[in-house]
């Protein structure tokens, strides 16, 4: 338990030192620009609209920093400690997620309720989306995670990440922006289920991942 | 070195009989189907179904098969479980591939779109997607056997992954009470409609089976003779 938060406190000073959030919250903040500078001016489009646009431009950003989430352990041999640490690797894959969800995935949160004033959502719609942006994120950091860990090493495994990872948080994305446009309350029910799931889950099938990666 | 898989007669034998018995069986469900008789709701254009219900079956039988595939694969590092499931998944991508065409073609009379946001139709594009992704990984890797163990590790979390696609995109559905002015099971089905369905269903899913076990062959073959093609010339003069 101790190793375990040892190593949770020191992977998110290492992220937060490093810059990968920041590419995921300047691409969130000019593509949530872009959206409206298509749709057009209008106010009432862009309201009815906003919700599930932020939402998908939320988990499309949260993909850009999964990249460097294992890259750098393993350019430096720190995987191979991690792997014959105490901690088992699939401890080690929950505390690479819940770094990721830290740093990138809730800061993502925080500038979508900023972002809901270029969609001229008001605090009643802005309030739901931002709870099942809280919900739902827990399940795109780990669904990300298994897709970093496969891609790992691989040249051009920047561009296959998102292309392997897109139709594991499809529901995900469907069951939270139905919990934040209908508010009906079957879909946090299943918003939450889905997100308990991929995090409960997600851990082997990235520690397998990773032990293929360290196998080689 | 002669290599007792290459020169089994089930190499050639079987495959051939299987391609027989697709053929037959579509040929068959083609002469029936095209001699049923015009529906009450949809005219003629219910003949699209004996091409797109097999198709789709056939596809979700692929993603089925490749995932008992990935799972032999993961428990006994078996290569022919990875062969197989290397050959099925271009097959499959097709078949999705034509089941989303084909039902597009009749969903324009039956709907009056080429495209709706159905559940049904959201999952089988989600499926392509994802027959997209198993090729593009394993195609990504330089060493094999790592390709062969990160394509089954996302096989299998694709195949948990699906039927929790398979049912929020039903969720999704309801949750935008879309007007339907189709049925989701196509016509109620007659007898009539039953047969030349089950034999295009049984056709697609022997023709599904075979260009697997072909394209299968080819890996194996392919694998046996790159050795000799990628060793350099001095090397091969000396042994």
């Amino acid at each position: 338990m101790k190793a375990f938060a040892a190593l949770l406190g020191y992977e998110l000073r290492q992220a937060a030192g490093s810059g990968g959030a920041l590419l995921a919250l300047g691409f969130f903040a000019m593509a949530a620009s872009l959206l409206p500078l298509g749709l057009g001016p209008d106010l009432q489009l862009l309201a009815r609209t906003g919700r599930a646009l932020i939402w998908v431009l939320a988990a499309l950003s949260a993909l850009l920093s999964l990249e460097r989430l294992f890259a750098g352990d393993a350019e430096d041999g720190t995987l191979d400690y991690y792997a014959t640490s105490v901690l088992p690797l699939e401890a080690v894959a929950l505390i690479k997620m819940a770094t990721h969800w830290l740093t990138t995935g809730v800061p993502l949160i925080l500038l979508a309720g900023l972002i809901t004033l270029f969609y001229a959502l008001p605090p009643q719609a802005a309030q739901p989306l931002m709870l099942s942006l809280l919900i739902g994120t827990p399940a795109i950091s780990a669904a990300g995670a298994i897709g970093a860990a496969l891609t790992l090493g691989l040249s051009r495994g920047g561009l296959m990440l998102p292309l392997i990872v897109l139709p594991l948080i499809t529901p995900a994305m469907i069951f939270g922006c139905g919990a934040a446009l209908s508010g009906a309350i079957s879909a946090w029910y299943l918003l939450a289920a889905v997100s308990i799931l991929a995090v409960l889950l997600s851990p082997f099938a990235i520690a397998a991942a990773l032990r293929l990666y360290l196998a080689q | 070195m002669s290599d007792p898989e290459l020169t089994l007669p089930t190499f050639t034998r079987i495959p051939a009989l299987i391609l027989c018995a697709a053929l037959a069986s579509i040929a068959c469900g083609l002469f029936l189907g095209l001699n049923v008789p015009p529906d009450a709701h949809q005219g003629y254009a219910v003949r699209i179904m004996f091409v797109h219900v097999p198709a789709a079956w056939a596809a979700l039988l692929c993603f089925i098969f490749i995932t008992v595939c990935a799972l032999t694969q993961i428990l006994t590092r078996s290569e022919r479980a990875d062969r197989l499931a290397t050959a099925a998944a271009p097959v499959g991508m097709v078949f999705t591939g034509l089941g989303l065409i084909t039902g597009s073609i009749w969903g324009k009379p039956m709907w009056g779109a080429w495209w709706v946001w159905d559940g049904r139709l959201t999952s089988f594009l989600l499926l392509f997607f994802l027959y997209f992704g198993l090729i593009a990984l394993r195609g990504a890797f330089e060493d094999k056997a790592r390709a062969a163990r990160a394509t089954a590790i996302l096989t299998v979390v694709g195949a948990v992954d699906l039927p929790v696609i398979l049912f929020s995109v039903e969720w999704w559905t309801t949750l935008h009470q879309k007007s339907s002015l189709f049925r989701a099971g196509g016509p109620s089905m007659a007898p009539v409609y039953i047969h030349p369905l089950l034999a295009m269903a049984l056709g697609y899913s022997l023709l599904a089976l075979w260009l697997i076990i072909i394209r299968a062959r080819t890996i194996l073959l392919e694998q046996h003779l790159a050795p000799a093609q990628d060793t350099p010339a001095e090397i091969r003069i000396r042994s």
